[in-house]
């Protein structure tokens, strides 16, 4: 079986490229580019074609799917009713899938699943990227929270970081709030050298 | 009062005013609602959404309501519509050597003189071996409906005299750069765009098709409209409301800087405003030419859900998507245009109510007082380019009409 991820965000399309792969019996072809991708999807012949939903070139290639002759198979969206919930699953992971006409919902059905947990898996991950950057954000503004305290208030590095936790202890607040409070008053007052 | 939440999609285009506005004028909320949006990149998203659930109602092209409906492309899922976001909006801008041909002046051309003048292309190019190519947004689009109307008009066969594609709007100035494209028939911002990146030159506007052809619809399943019914009711009367306040000129600069902003159209304040003023540059560095009319809202019922509009995209539907007539269709298409719900939501209020629910299209010469069960209604006049005229009782008739 031949599959076509067309996804402009590489790495997600490479994450799902894995997942397809190892179940085998499946080529599994990567188009990145929106220049071009119709002749790609033609040398490809694939019987199913995954389209993230937030490709802006998705109305261009419907029409393609539903007009075009450069393709031997008409292909059509997979909307089987007796499946509602694989379908609302798949918008809800952002994926939309058609497939080439002829070919069996039964043997869809698998890789869409497939398709489905790798998108949310990347989803995921990119959630865990983000609470990653964050927290190294809020170090940083912890560090240069300290730092000030240091330089303005003649301290150690570990009475500052005591100075910032117990005021925020004792104002219930974060100590990244803290810190940003000490950071913008510093650059408000004439930032530190 | 807590408010109920409604979901929202829509794709970053002017005529998603309404709903935008609604909410952050706070509109919204003096109705009981938040609204949150979803913005997509593509119609087949902001359809998917609606159809599986992740959104309660949509900013939608009036065709793919339609084409939703009568399970085009894929299994039938009725829609309602019981209120029109808008009429026309939109635009046919030509690379600059195709406007060169069309429009020496730079100015606006008359539909049937561009016609004319596009004739005389197509026949030179089809010498050279070469089709003109036409970009639309959506195969169900009133854009492509009105570009292939205007074309078959002039004696131009959509299907066999050029090529129409489908392209998505912010790849559209690339396409004319390029060469990919001659011409394209899309909404604002995007043929302005194309303008400031001196790509192309707007040479005509679809209110000159037709002057009132409807455009973007607040779109809905059928299956979910009674649950909802009150809170539909209570958006209704929200839009209504917005929609008064969006014709002041008073209001444009405002307007235009919020629907600017990066979480709705993330674009240029200056082009906005252009698009809802009516005064649109035709061409890079000139001055901006007064179009009336060429975004039409809430004067004239214009947010009316027409049975009679409804019907005349159904009749562009059978004519150019191999389709057969069926009078249980044309039932199906004029069900969809929910007049009721948008009377019974505005009973009671200023909104001037027509107390029919169809009209014969472009059949209205000069500013015409029509019967009202509410206010006083005057409707100016909606002539097609060709001065033909649509009743939607005689729908067959029209088709042998038409070239």
């Amino acid at each position: 079986m031949r599959i076509a991820v067309i996804d402009e965000n590489a790495a997600r399309a490479a994450i799902i490229e894995q997942g397809l792969a190892e179940v085998g019996e499946r080529d599994v072809f990567i188009i990145s580019e929106r220049k071009g991708m119709v002749q790609a999807i033609a040398k490809i012949e694939p019987d199913v074609i995954l389209v993230d939903l937030g490709n802006p070139s998705r109305d261009m290639l419907e029409e393609y799917f539903a007009v075009s002759r450069a393709v031997a198979k008409p292909i059509a969206m997979f909307v089987d009713q007796s499946d509602d919930v694989s379908i609302a699953a798949a918008v809800d992971a952002g994926v939309s899938a058609y497939i080439v006409d002829g070919m069996s919902k039964r043997r869809l059905k698998p890789i869409l699943d497939l398709a489905v947990r790798r998108f949310n898996a990347f989803s995921n991950l990119q959630t865990e990227l983000k609470q990653a950057r964050d927290a190294l954000a809020d170090r940083s503004i912890i560090d240069k929270a300290k730092l000030i305290l240091v330089e303005k208030r003649d301290m150690t590095e570990p009475e500052a970081h005591k100075l910032l936790r117990d005021h925020a202890m004792n104002n219930n607040k974060r100590i990244t709030e803290i810190a940003e409070a000490i950071v913008t008053a510093d650059q408000l007052m004439g930032a530190t050298k | 009062m807590t408010s109920d939440l409604l979901t929202v999609g829509f794709l970053p285009l002017v005529d998603a005013a309404l709903p935008i506005l609604a909410q952050e004028l706070g509109i919204a909320e003096e109705h009981g609602l938040n609204l949150r949006f979803i913005k997509d990149s593509s119609w087949a998203t902001v359809n998917d959404r609606l159809l599986y659930g992740q959104s309660d109602v949509a900013h939608m092209l009036a065709p793919l309501a339609i084409a939703n409906t009568l399970g085009r492309g894929r299994p039938a899922k009725a829609m309602a519509v019981p209120f029109v976001l808008g009429l026309n909006g939109n635009a046919v801008t030509m690379s600059n050597a195709l406007a060169d041909e069309i429009a020496p002046d730079s100015t606006l051309v008359a539909p049937a003189d561009a016609g004319a003048k596009l004739v005389k292309v197509i026949a030179a190019q089809k010498k050279n071996g070469r089709r003109l190519k036409f970009g639309v947004v959506h195969r169900y689009s009133s854009h492509n409906y009105m570009l292939r109307y205007w074309l078959a008009e002039c004696g131009i066969k959509p299907d066999e005299d050029v090529d129409i594609v489908t392209i998505s709007p912010p790849f559209a100035a690339d396409a004319l750069d390029s060469g990919e494209i001659d011409a394209i028939c899309v909404g604002e911002p995007w043929n302005s765009v194309a303008v400031e990146r001196g790509s192309g030159r707007i040479i005509l506007v679809t209110a000159q098709i037709w002057k009132r052809g409807v455009e973007k619809v607040l779109a809905m399943l059928e299956e979910n409209l009674e649950d909802k019914r009150d809170v539909v009711e209570r958006l209704i009367r929200a839009l209504h409301e917005t929609a008064a306040r969006f014709v002041d000129p008073e209001n444009w600069d405002s307007y235009s800087k919020i629907l600017a902003r990066s979480q709705y159209l993330d674009g240029s304040v200056e082009l906005i405003r252009r698009a809802i003023s009516d005064r649109i540059l035709l061409s890079k560095g000139s001055a901006p030419t007064h179009i009336p009319d060429f975004m039409f809202q809430y004067r004239e019922a214009a947010n009316f859900p027409w049975k009679s509009q409804a019907s005349w995209l159904y009749s562009q539907m059978l004519r150019w998507d191999n389709m057969t007539y069926s009078r249980e269709d044309q039932m199906k298409v004029e069900a969809i245009f929910r007049s009721n719900v948008y009377r019974s939501a505005l009973d009671g209020t200023d909104a001037p109510m027509p107390s029919a629910n169809s009209k014969i299209e472009g059949g209205i010469e000069g500013p015409l007082a029509v019967g009202s069960t509410q206010g006083r209604l005057m409707l100016g006049s909606d002539p097609f380019f060709d001065n033909r005229i649509f009743d939607p009782d005689k729908l067959l008739e029209y088709l042998e009409n038409s070239p």
